[in-house]
């Protein structure tokens, strides 16, 4: 066991790619000399060459298209998208090209490209800087979606993101990049495309994915001072969503609040609480709630406190179910 | 500076364009004429039988194409954009390539495919909607069809980065990429990005441009003030601007372009010159946009007419050898009619089965679902209350 930051846990996550995956690269803007904006990448470039880190023109269209390209040629990269908010000039590529050459081609090519997306709020950044553009990538058939939520998944989800032949569109929440946590670098995690339950209880069930795992486990904490046993779910993958887990838990409580920084509206939360009411129906003693971003775009940073999912707005969630 | 002039489409509709004398001064081998030309930069010297080949290339894709026409008419296809008017651009570089390049084509290339000597049936098969254009890529050094415009210039930057990356260039032997767009392609960023990453990286690709003046409706005055072969220049990318009706000059560039990026210097765009003679797929209607006396003006710029004219006055073929082009077209074009009525539906699974390398729990689902619920439709009914069980 050893404690490292998120940014940490990818860094040697990545590092180990590298060293076990001879074709594989990292490209994106500033992640070569300077080692990313968030330092994700730092010394990567030292260590394998600029051949293998590659610092790329600034066009995020060209660096997923090139990264088709370059896996069209047996590469696997590995490219960083420098925030959420960047990622929209890259959404041909990534939606009708990255997402759909393999089905295009009857499977011949696949495309084993990892695209690293920083996400999410409370860094008090300015626009464009706090997105969280999930649920656009969820609804694309061809991409796999996951977000990591602690150090010990960012180093080996990133792992197991590069191993696969399928895109993965790869969310880190840039709020967390540096808490610390318990990284175990020799006994591999949970599949890629497991959700985890983090706290058991038979209250309630949260369903929470990245930064907002956080929130939903000291909402519980908080709630059990009350008496209330609150159950925590990570989804750690949002395409696919590990359903049974899911289904186990509200089976079990009946209750489910999902908790994201996206706005609501169509959002991951929205599929959840319609599957949760398909599969789950006759255990449900009340509708499933959401605690999401508003439906407004993400807010000037003074009022990102108000906007995002926290501690207070999960708990009153938690006692509207509880008074069904 | 006259070659810096286009000619300016701002003419009234009724009158054809300016006469070739105030043409933009491109590489010309072959004049519409059908006269031998000489170019100080660029010569052709090829056998007798390759000459001839040429002529077969020209006229067996013109023929080809005319059929995928005659089967979208027919109801046998969904769509069919046709490439006539552009045989001479596409068999040019296409027989241009060396067996260890690699194409990148937009979805209008069944010449260059021709000249690749891949199976024809994937380009037909996706335009009869049988399946989504999928071929063995990776053996036929020719990419699937892009639909989106100018998405493909990036997958070809991308491509000739790994290319360089795998140390495949520099020597005569090396493998060059050539990725195929039109005019309307160069005011997509993602061309534009393609261009700055071939510049920076010093990729061994060669963007070829068929500007055939029309994207769907819309002439060159709508896509940009200055040419593409010029505006390469701005990448630090050499533009080569090439009679595109031309297929001695487009073969001379095109190996030109292909040798310098296989030897290690880097990209170039050639621009060839070229006109649609069709509208922009069997779905649009041309006559809104433009009218006899243009068309009349390209029809006497005829690719395979001039070469014709050439390889007769040059002693290389006669009347006979034409006939029997003629005859072997139409066989091949029987052959392929043949084989793209004989295509069928795909099954419902198949839409299932290769989105994923793994296949999600969901899909998987989802996949029997959709399977078991066509069976059960297919089941003789019994009346009301029949259930399968």
């Amino acid at each position: 066991m050893t404690t490292m930051s998120m940014i940490k846990g990818l860094n040697e996550g990545l590092r180990r790619v590298l060293e076990d995956q001879p074709k594989s690269l990292v490209m994106g803007e500033d992640v070569g000399r300077l080692g990313g904006v968030f330092r994700v990448t730092d010394g990567l470039q030292k260590d394998f060459g600029s051949d293998r880190i590659i610092d790329t023109p600034l066009a995020e269209s060209g660096i997923i298209g090139t990264a088709i390209g370059l896996a069209m040629r047996g590469y696997r990269p590995i490219c960083e998208i420098q925030f959420d908010g960047f990622v929209y000039p890259a959404f041909d590529q990534l939606v009708s090209q990255l997402a759909k050459i393999p089905n295009r081609s009857g499977g011949r090519i696949r495309l084993p490209v990892v695209v690293r997306i920083p996400y999410g709020g409370g860094i008090g950044a300015i626009e464009h800087h706090s997105e969280s553009p999930e649920a656009y990538f969820a609804h694309t058939a061809g991409l796999k979606v996951v977000t990591c939520s602690n150090p010990a998944d960012a180093y080996w989800m990133i792992q197991q993101a590069a191993a696969g032949d399928d895109p993965v569109i790869f969310f880190e929440p840039k709020r967390r990049y540096h808490g610390k946590g318990e990284v175990d670098t020799e006994k591999p995690g949970l599949d890629l495309h497991r959700a985890r339950t983090v706290r058991e209880g038979r209250t309630a069930t949260l369903i929470a994915y990245g930064p907002t795992v956080d929130v939903a486990e000291n909402a519980a904490k908080a709630a059990a001072e009350e008496g209330l046993d609150l159950e925590v779910v990570d989804l750690r993958s949002l395409s696919p969503i590990d359903w049974e887990p899911l289904f186990a838990s509200v089976r079990k409580t009946g209750r489910a609040v999902v908790v994201h920084e996206a706005p609501g509206n169509v959002g991951i939360g929205a599929e959840v609480a319609a599957r949760l009411t398909e599969e789950c129906f006759y255990s449900l003693e009340a509708p499933v709630l959401r605690v999401t971003g508003y439906d407004v775009p993400y807010p000037a940073s003074r009022l990102e406190d108000d906007y995002l999912p926290n501690l207070d707005r999960v708990l009153d969630a938690v006692d509207r179910s509880l008074e069904h | 500076m006259g070659d810096t002039q286009r000619p300016a489409k701002k003419t009234v509709k009724s009158r054809p364009k300016p006469a070739s004398t105030n043409e933009p001064q491109f590489v010309q081998l072959l004049s519409p004429e059908g006269r031998r030309v000489k170019h100080p930069d660029y010569d052709i010297d090829l056998s007798d039988e390759e000459y001839r080949g040429l002529y077969r290339d020209l006229v067996i894709t013109r023929e080809l194409d005319a059929q995928g026409t005659a089967l979208q008419r027919q109801g046998q296809l969904g769509l069919w954009p046709s490439l006539l008017g552009q045989e001479a651009a596409q068999v040019g570089s296409g027989r241009a390539l060396r067996p260890q390049d690699t194409v990148f084509p937009a979805y209008r290339e069944l010449g260059v495919q021709w000249c690749r000597g891949i199976d024809l049936i994937s380009s037909f098969a996706l335009f009869r909607g049988v399946d989504l254009g999928g071929r063995d890529t990776v053996a036929d050094r020719f990419n699937m069809y892009a639909i989106v415009i100018a998405s493909q210039t990036l997958h070809a930057a991308g491509y000739a980065m790994g290319v360089a990356m795998d140390g495949a260039v520099g020597t005569e032997d090396g493998e060059a990429v050539i990725v195929y767009h039109g005019d309307g392609a160069t005011s997509e960023g993602d061309f534009n990005e393609a261009l700055v990453w071939a510049g920076v990286f010093n990729s061994p690709l060669v963007f070829f441009c068929q500007n055939n003046q029309y994207a769907i409706s819309e002439t060159n005055a709508r896509q940009f003030r200055l040419p593409p072969y010029r505006r390469a220049e701005g990448f630090g990318v050499p533009g080569i601007f090439v009679d595109g009706n031309d297929v001695l000059a487009t073969y001379a560039v095109t190996r030109g372009a292909l040798d310098r990026a296989r030897g290690g210097e880097g990209p170039s765009l050639v621009e060839a010159y070229t006109y649609r003679m069709q509208p922009h797929t069997t779905s649009d209607d041309a006559t809104r946009y433009r009218d006899e006396a243009e068309l009349d003006f390209w029809r006497a710029k005829d690719p395979v007419v001039r070469y014709r004219k050439w390889l007769a006055a040059e002693g290389l073929a006669d009347e006979s050898y034409f006939a029997a082009i003629d005859t072997e077209a139409g066989e091949q074009v029987r052959a392929l009619r043949a084989r793209v009525m004989a295509l069928t539906d795909p099954e419902v699974s198949e839409m299932f089965d290769n989105v994923y390398a793994q296949m999600p729990a969901g899909i998987a689902a989802q996949r029997a679902e959709a399977v078991e619920f066509q069976a059960s439709l297919a089941e003789p009914s019994t009346g009301a209350g029949s259930d399968v069980r």
